[in-house]
């Protein structure tokens, strides 16, 4: 059963949040979602641009209050 | 009744918590209120940073390594047999030897491991220098090299991730040295965007690659590696041909954490700022045990280490909870075998590295040897 977790890379200057998902999809399972939160605002495009790269799926992207939110799904 | 801590794991963080704990706790280890018992894995405790210096042939393979039985206070109970099952509910610790500990608080700090394996064809077609045997290999094949293609490869997670970094600037001046740098093409990849995580760190790296001739390919996620064909592939979809692979592999936790249900990829999900076990509040997790999306690094742990101190002395002695964790992480960074810098952040302060100087390089020489006064809680 697909599983979603939350990783809270919020004001994470080392190793930072794309850094902290990379990590969590090579433990995840295909089809499992990680939504990661980050304050900083280029990770709302670096995120989305590098799974197009490599093919994972971008469920949403969103701002809160005050950060960003970007759920991804393991493809493959 | 006396009251016992468990620390599971005797590398740097466990080690200074201990150590700590016993300079804290004279009064009651000599009446028997309370007893620390640690859970370790090797007789020898080894400075883990030296490793980097070990294939430039920069430090000496003995002087990596100390007795862990004189590094730890007397007073510690210490055991070199590994935890084989932790259970937060029973309050207990099974080892690989059958005994049984219990506890009234906990300490995890199992560490980190080098995971090449996960990865095909890294294990066989890989260098590396993140264990002892690995520096070993790395140290023969650099002096064997007479020039050709080197890539140094990240892969995330790792520890200590300034590393790859000096190993790169290093390696340069090392071929350099040796005449070697003409007949050289060094490339360095790294799996997000830009050279290093902190964006600082790598601003400055950028127009020295350039400056150097080191070239680099970031978005580099590792694939696979072709140990016959000498080709790395990066799920980016670019290849790289290669003479020495130099790569820093992908990193777990350790195995005890993930087959006691702790946390997936031996990572426990821990607090920021308590550093309590999620849903604990008698196990402390610190080093690179803990799933804090920080650096994992010597004085990551070091820090961590100081707060569970202060706090198991505060619980104990005054039944109240000392102070919280703000996230400090230092590290030096090596520019050359003769320059360096640091920088030093926490949850709060972005990172601001000076410009490196022949001091801050002897200052990190000295702290090579000053380690073992961190270990045993001096410094």
């Amino acid at each position: 059963m697909a599983e979603r977790q939350t990783i809270d890379a919020r004001g994470a200057f080392c190793p930072g949040p794309l850094m902290e998902l990379i990590a969590a999809l090579k433990l995840a399972s295909v089809g499992d979602e990680v939504d990661i939160l980050s304050s900083d605002k280029g990770s709302a495009t670096d995120i989305p641009a590098w799974c197009a790269k490599v093919g994972h799926q971008v469920v949403e992207t969103g701002e809160r209050d005050g950060y960003w939110s970007v759920v991804v799904r393991k493809a493959k | 009744m006396s009251k016992t801590i468990l620390i599971v794991g005797g590398g740097l963080s466990g080690t200074i918590v201990a150590n700590g704990l016993c300079r804290q706790m004279g009064g009651e280890l000599r009446t028997g209120a309370l007893n620390i018992t640690m859970l370790g894995t090797s007789e020898t405790h080894m400075y883990q940073p030296g490793l980097l210096y070990v294939p430039f042939g920069r430090m000496r393979e003995a002087e990596l390594f100390r007795d862990q039985r004189k590094v730890l206070d007397k007073r510690v109970n210490f055991f070199v047999d590994p935890a084989k099952h932790i259970d937060v509910e029973k309050n207990q610790v099974t080892t690989e030897a059958g005994r049984t500990f219990k506890y009234d608080y906990l300490v995890l700090a199992s560490g980190s491991r080098i995971m090449p394996q996960t990865i095909p064809g890294m294990k066989e077609g890989g260098h590396w220098f993140y264990d002892l045997d690995g520096a070993r290999k790395l140290r023969t094949a650099l002096n064997e090299f007479q020039g050709g293609k080197i890539v140094i490869n990240v892969n995330a997670p790792h520890k200590c991730p300034v590393a790859p970094l000096e190993a790169a600037f290093m390696l340069q001046e090392f071929l350099k040295g040796k005449g070697l740098w003409d007949k050289t093409e060094l490339t360095y990849t790294y799996p997000i965007g830009r050279l290093h995580a902190l964006e600082p760190v790598a601003h400055w790296a950028k127009p020295e690659f350039e400056r150097l001739g080191i070239k680099y390919e970031t978005f580099f996620n590792t694939e696979s590696v072709d140990p016959e064909a000498k080709v790395i592939k990066s799920m980016e979809g670019s290849e790289l041909p290669y003479d020495l692979l130099i790569t820093i592999p992908p990193h777990q936790g350790a195995q005890v954490i993930d087959d006691s249900g702790l946390g997936k990829g031996g990572w426990v999900p821990t607090n920021t700022k308590t550093l309590h076990r999620e849903g604990s509040t008698n196990v402390f997790v610190v080093g690179d045990t803990t799933n804090i999306p920080i650096s994992k690094a010597g004085s990551t742990a070091h820090f961590e280490a100081d707060v569970t101190i202060d706090n198991l002395v505060s619980l104990i002695q005054e039944g109240s909870f000392a102070r919280e964790y703000d996230g400090k992480v230092f590290c030096f960074v090596e520019t050359g075998l003769g320059s360096g810098t640091y920088v030093w952040f926490n949850y709060t302060t972005p990172p601001n590295p000076g410009p490196p100087s022949q001091m801050i390089h002897w200052f990190k020489l000295a702290y090579n040897r000053l380690y073992w006064l961190s270990a045993r809680g001096l410094l």
